[in-house]
């Protein structure tokens, strides 16, 4: 608990003066992270839970260190197999969501198709893939995929589907294609659609990753919850799962800044007009 | 012979017990005319637009444009919308060269020649108030920019044939009257060919050559009225008498038009 000590430290200081101003919205990420540690800790250490129930922080990181080398190569492999099953599910998003988007006549015939599949829970078909495939990465990389791909189809699809009618009207009346349509207008108008869909796509990538690892892999932060679970580790269950919300947030964080560099202009104007 | 010559169409929408949009529709257009046309709303006057651009394909009648019927997209036509559309992701002068990249005839020489395009642009965009503009986006612009960029986007491809639809019923009277003058000097400067859609009277009667009055849905042609005003018209018509009694005619047979619907 020095991080207390350092504090009350830093405000016996003389107050700041104006030049230096803290910018609290900055640092409310981390102060708010650090904030849900600490009453996390507090409240394990007053109730008295045994670690087997709920470990405190503290117990969790002990767990990092201790396991460091087996966190670390699972770690990777889940990063490896989630980002190689959405970077399939970009590829084939986009281009579903483009040929969906194409003509009224595909959208109506394969929009049902897509939402039944989309309903069904992808653990379901783990089961069948293993089949295919084998267990390990294989699996663990389609459903990955399988998870994530729907909501860029979709949205590039509703891209492309909402281009204004005048807009198409004074390409026709200039005598613009189909093609000619989709390509000045539909694909960067959809664009902003589409990157903001990626950070969707790459949660639910770890969603599909790791349920097939749990359920059918020898590696993966997946295996390695599911086993240490058998063995009553369960701060090393924890410890996995901080790893995966930290690849989580880092992803996101790597999309989100894709989609600010790209589409910076869908920020600034409304699309409607 | 007229540029535009529409004769006993009738268009009805969504199959044969859809609504009648215009039925019996008459309206010879002149080249290098400049014709205004006026109605209650609902009366077809959208519909008048995209007969004589090719985007709609008459059930009975015949459209001719520029000694040709129309069976499709005619490309000697520039258009704009009361919603300027600016694609916002390409700047202003982008957005003026879009239908360089559609238009047959243009398409093919845009990269050998993008200099003198862009040129020809920059030089629209002085026309029309907005030097120096060209490297701002849309958003970056006001309404009444937007729109001027717009009309520099219908016209970029030199066409024959400019149909504005109410280009300027969102903006401000101050923007409206200025960008009136933009279209005025636009019409006696180049050789082309407007036709106006619009629900501001004033308007018609200030810019137009002929003022074409339709009934109520389904659409017809009540009357035309040619206007007596003298070009170059200025601002200050708009104070006149004579002005504002052809403009009070005007609204009378509208009104007469609604009563009957």
């Amino acid at each position: 608990m020095t991080n207390i000590e350092t504090v009350t430290a830093v405000s016996t200081l003389p107050p700041p003066r104006d030049s230096f101003k803290i910018d609290w919205i900055r640092l409310a990420p981390l102060l708010y992270t650090v904030g849900l540690f600490v009453l996390w800790e507090i409240g394990v250490r007053l109730s008295g839970l045994p670690h087997t129930i709920l470990p405190a922080p503290s117990r969790i990181f002990e767990a990092i260190i201790q396991y460091w080398s087996p966190i670390w190569k699972n770690s990777l492999q889940t990063l490896y197999t989630t980002v190689l099953g959405f970077l399939i599910a970009v590829a084939a998003g986009l281009g579903i969501g483009l040929f969906i988007g194409w003509s009224k006549t595909i959208y109506a015939g394969l929009y049902p198709i897509m939402i039944g599949f989309n309903a069904i829970p992808k653990v379901a078909l783990v089961p069948i893939l293993v089949i295919w495939f084998g267990i390990g990465t294989v699996p663990a990389v389609l459903t990955a995929f399988l998870i994530s791909f729907f909501p860029i189809v979709v949205n590039v699809a509703t891209g492309l589907a909402t281009i204004e009618p005048e807009t198409e009207d004074v390409l026709r009346a200039l005598g613009a294609r189909k093609l000619d349509i989709m390509l000045k207008v539909g694909i960067p108008r959809s664009m902003p659609y589409f990157f903001g869909s990626l950070k969707v796509a790459i949660t639910l990538a770890f969603v599909g990753s790791v349920v097939s690892e749990t359920v059918a892999s020898n590696n993966g932060l997946g295996n390695m919850m599911a086993s240490a679970q058998s063995n009553f580790n369960v701060p090393l269950v924890f410890a996995g799962l901080l790893m995966l919300a930290i690849e989580g947030i880092a992803m996101y964080a790597l999309m989100a800044w894709l989609e600010k560099r790209m589409t910076g202009w869908a920020h600034r104007s409304t699309m409607s007009n | 012979m007229p540029l535009v010559s529409i004769e006993n169409v009738d268009m009805r929408y969504g199959g044969p017990t859809g609504t009648l949009a215009v039925s019996g529709l008459d309206l010879k257009i002149d080249r290098g005319e400049f014709v205004a046309v006026v109605g209650p709303s609902g009366c077809g006057k959208s519909t008048l637009m995209k007969l004589t651009t090719g985007l709609h394909i008459p059930q009975s009648g015949t459209v001719i444009v520029a000694g040709q019927e129309v069976t499709k997209p005619v490309s000697i036509v520039g258009m704009a919308f009361q919603n300027p559309t600016m694609l916002p992701w390409r700047t202003t002068l982008e957005n003026i060269l879009l239908p360089l990249e559609i238009v047959e005839r243009h398409r093919h020489r845009l990269r050998s020649h993008k200099a003198e395009y862009v040129a020809k642009a920059v030089r629209l965009l002085e026309t029309v108030g907005l030097k120096g503009f060209g490297d701002k986006f849309p958003w970056q612009l006001s309404g009444g920019m937007q729109q001027r960029a717009n009309l520099c986007r219908a016209l970029i491809h030199e066409p024959e044939l400019l149909m504005l639809d109410e280009p300027f019923g969102a903006l401000d009277a101050f923007t409206r009257e200025e960008l009136w003058c933009v279209i005025r000097d636009l019409h006696a400067s180049q050789d082309v060919t407007i036709v106006l859609v619009t629900h501001d009277l004033r308007e018609s009667v200030f810019l137009a050559d002929k003022v074409v009055v339709m009934s109520a849905r389904p659409g017809r042609v009540i009357s035309e009225h040619v206007v007596p005003f003298a070009r170059p018209r200025d601002l200050d018509i708009l104070y006149q008498p004579a002005f504002n009694d052809m403009v009070q005619r005007l609204h009378g047979e509208i009104a007469t038009a609604r009563a009957a619907a």
